[in-house]
């Protein structure tokens, strides 16, 4: 060692670590460990010795450990901030004071096939440009919709003309889980609607004394509006999630990939039968809704409001026209196409994470439910239009 | 250190209901091996991992660490001994809604009271281990499965565990990569002593770094050889020598 100019010693209890400072030559400055240097105690950051290698005259860095009793990622952590500094600042390091696996380790932490490639990333953004951010993809998420739309049709298109390929058995499979496993929900909401509905209007029709019309307004209201809406965003939240988490985890499994590499359609093989079996089932599915609906109805209004049986059915049979069941079963086929297409949709255009998986089944059902009342809010003043 | 018992598997069989992978499998894997579970596609690596590392219990017999009875101890007992090893799974399984970055730190905030500049130190370096200094800000969907990989290993290291085990290091990586993860192996064994099971089949890895290994058959569902790899493709079952020679002897 030459002359030995100063000292200083940090020090931790018995069992921890060691560190000490020794200038060695005019420009040279020892490190020295000794202890244990475990993260199974409090360690120091290596910006203790930042002034130390702050100095300008600073050319040399040595380090001793024949003190030290054990070592672990602490002591690794330690040695590469020092490393990293003495690197910015042009300061040479000799090792080869430290064990033998310390610089190993150390080395091989530098000499990665593939350091910093990664130049960064872009800080966060303001509030104003992650607004505008958004509010873009927002935008751009119209063409896509358009775009996925047109596929679509194309695809029914083929189907029409006996070209689309898909397994018989997806579709039926598919009907299963939207019909028969959808009806305890749909009996339960559907019921509780039918006895919402009976009491709002026997509530009203009570002043005039026209409790009678109970049967008109459950009757015509299930069959033609709220059998549909009920059903159609059941089937969102039950249906156009699972819809999207299937597809969108088949995207991240790269399966959809390997459709279109085999040149099959995924929309053909995929979405397809999911969007026939929802225009088949929930259209059926509607006309359940409404005999439910009906039956709370004849119910409530029998047991609460005193109204016979017969009475009931017969008024309910008067005010129901072919024309209110068609204007349902319409409705429902379209909202079982609008649930189908949002799921699918969201699923389709997944991105590869289960984040975005989970993403996908939200947006799925937004979509959907969202869909569902714009197209009936033109629907109802069409068939208004229409006079149907 | 070599020379003590690490892990002792006694008996081992491990099923799936009535089908059973592998049967009666006893090994012992000293401190500070390589040791090398190799076999077959299907063989039930993987299964025998799952059961090592506590994820899949066995259908019987014991794994034993330093003489505890993995299967057999109270659950807390069972989670002390679990944050002793590190696992690296086949895909990486990094958390998708978390940076690389915060992928490693997770366990260090979890189980530690590391300061967070210290914490911050500990995570650049394990990812410069594995070759990935500077993608600490990273989504792992932004990252080749390669990178992936190499990621789920500097998580599986993020505590300096006792026991490192990883399923299938090097496929899917260059030869370049591999032989990096290979030598990083070796250094973790020699630097901090750490115990490393490596599930694998690539026969560079297994010859160049196996201090010891056990070979799972697929016909007979039990494991019919143990040994260093390479005396066992010199003078092992014929078996083994026709696995290790990719079908020549």
């Amino acid at each position: 060692m030459i002359g030995k100019q100063t000292s200083d010693v940090y020090e931790s209890d018995l069992q921890g670590w060691q560190l000490e400072k020794q200038l060695r030559g005019d420009q040279g400055l020892e490190i020295i460990l000794a202890g244990r240097w475990c993260l199974d105690q409090a360690l120091p950051s290596w910006e203790v010795l930042k002034t130390e290698l702050g100095k300008n005259d600073l050319r040399r860095l040595f380090f001793r450990a024949d003190q030290l009793v054990a070592w672990d990622t602490g002591l690794l952590a330690f040695l590469s901030g020092v490393l990293k500094f003495s690197a910015r600042h042009d300061i040479e390091v000799d090792c080869s004071g430290l064990p033998a696996g310390v610089q190993h380790l150390l080395n091989m932490a530098s000499v990665g096939p593939e350091q910093n490639i990664g130049a960064g990333r872009q800080s966060k953004a303001g509030m104003f440009s992650r607004v505008g951010v958004a509010t873009i993809d927002f935008c751009r998420g119209f063409p896509e919709m358009l775009h996925f739309l047109g596929e679509v049709t194309l695809s029914m298109g083929r189907l029409l003309t006996g070209r689309a390929q898909f397994r018989r058995s997806d579709f039926w499979l598919e009907v299963e889980e939207v019909g028969p496993r959808a009806l305890v929900i749909v009996t339960v909401i559907s019921f509780l609607v039918g006895l919402i509905l009976a009491y709002l209007g026997a509530d009203q029709l009570r002043l005039v004394g026209a409790q009678i019309f109970i049967a008109d307004l459950v009757a015509i209201g299930m069959v033609r509006e709220v059998g549909a809406l009920m059903t159609g965003i059941i089937i969102a939240g039950r249906t156009g999630a699972a819809f999207a988490a299937q597809l969108g985890t088949m995207q991240v499994n790269e399966e959809i990939d390997a459709f279109r590499t085999l040149g099959i359609s995924a929309i053909d093989f995929l979405v397809l039968p999911r969007i026939l079996a929802l225009m088949l089932m929930v259209p059926l599915l509607t006309l359940y809704a409404s005999f439910v609906g009906m039956t709370a109805g004849l119910l409530v209004s029998y047991f609460i409001f005193d109204i016979g049986f017969f009475e009931y059915y017969t008024e309910t049979l008067r005010a129901l026209e072919i024309k209110h069941f068609m204007v349902g079963l319409a409705k429902g086929g379209v909202y079982g196409a609008m649930v189908a297409y949002a799921g699918c949709l969201r699923g389709m255009h997944c991105g590869r994470s289960a984040e975005a998986v989970g993403e996908a089944a939200t947006s799925a059902v937004v979509t959907g439910i969202l869909l569902i009342t714009i197209m009936a809010s033109l629907m109802t003043i069409i068939f208004y239009r229409l006079g149907i | 250190m070599p020379g003590t018992p690490h892990i002792e598997v006694c008996n081992l069989t491990m099923a799936y209901g009535d089908f059973i992978v592998q049967h009666d499998l006893n090994f012992v894997v000293q401190k500070g091996d390589i040791f090398i579970i190799m076999g077959g596609n299907g063989c039930g690596k993987t299964t025998l991992m799952r059961a090592l590392v506590g994820l899949q219990k066995p259908a019987a017999g014991t794994v034993s660490y330093e003489g505890e009875d993995f299967w057999n101890v109270s659950a807390n007992d069972q989670e002390r001994l679990k944050r002793r090893f590190g696992v690296m799974f086949q895909g990486g399984a990094l958390w998708s809604s978390l940076t690389l970055a915060e992928n490693v730190a997770l366990p260090l905030h979890e189980y530690t009271s590391l300061p967070q500049e210290l914490v911050d130190e500990i995570v650049s370096f394990k990812l410069a281990l594995v070759g990935l200094a500077g993608f600490e800000d990273f989504y792992p969907a932004e990252l080749s499965g390669g990178m992936r990989k190499r990621a789920g290993l500097a998580r599986a290291m993020a505590l300096d565990p006792d026991i490192l085990v990883v399923d299938e290091p090097s496929s899917g990586l260059d030869p370049l990569n591999a032989r990096h993860l290979d030598d990083l192996i070796l250094e973790l064994r020699d630097g901090l002593g750490t115990t490393i099971v490596v599930v694998t089949h690539e026969l560079a890895s297994i010859l160049s770094i196996g201090s010891n290994s056990i070979y799972l058959d697929a016909e007979t569902h039990t494991m019919i050889a143990t040994g260093n790899p390479q005396q066992a493709a010199q003078t092992g079952d014929a078996k083994v020598r026709h696995f290790l020679s990719r079908g020549e002897l």
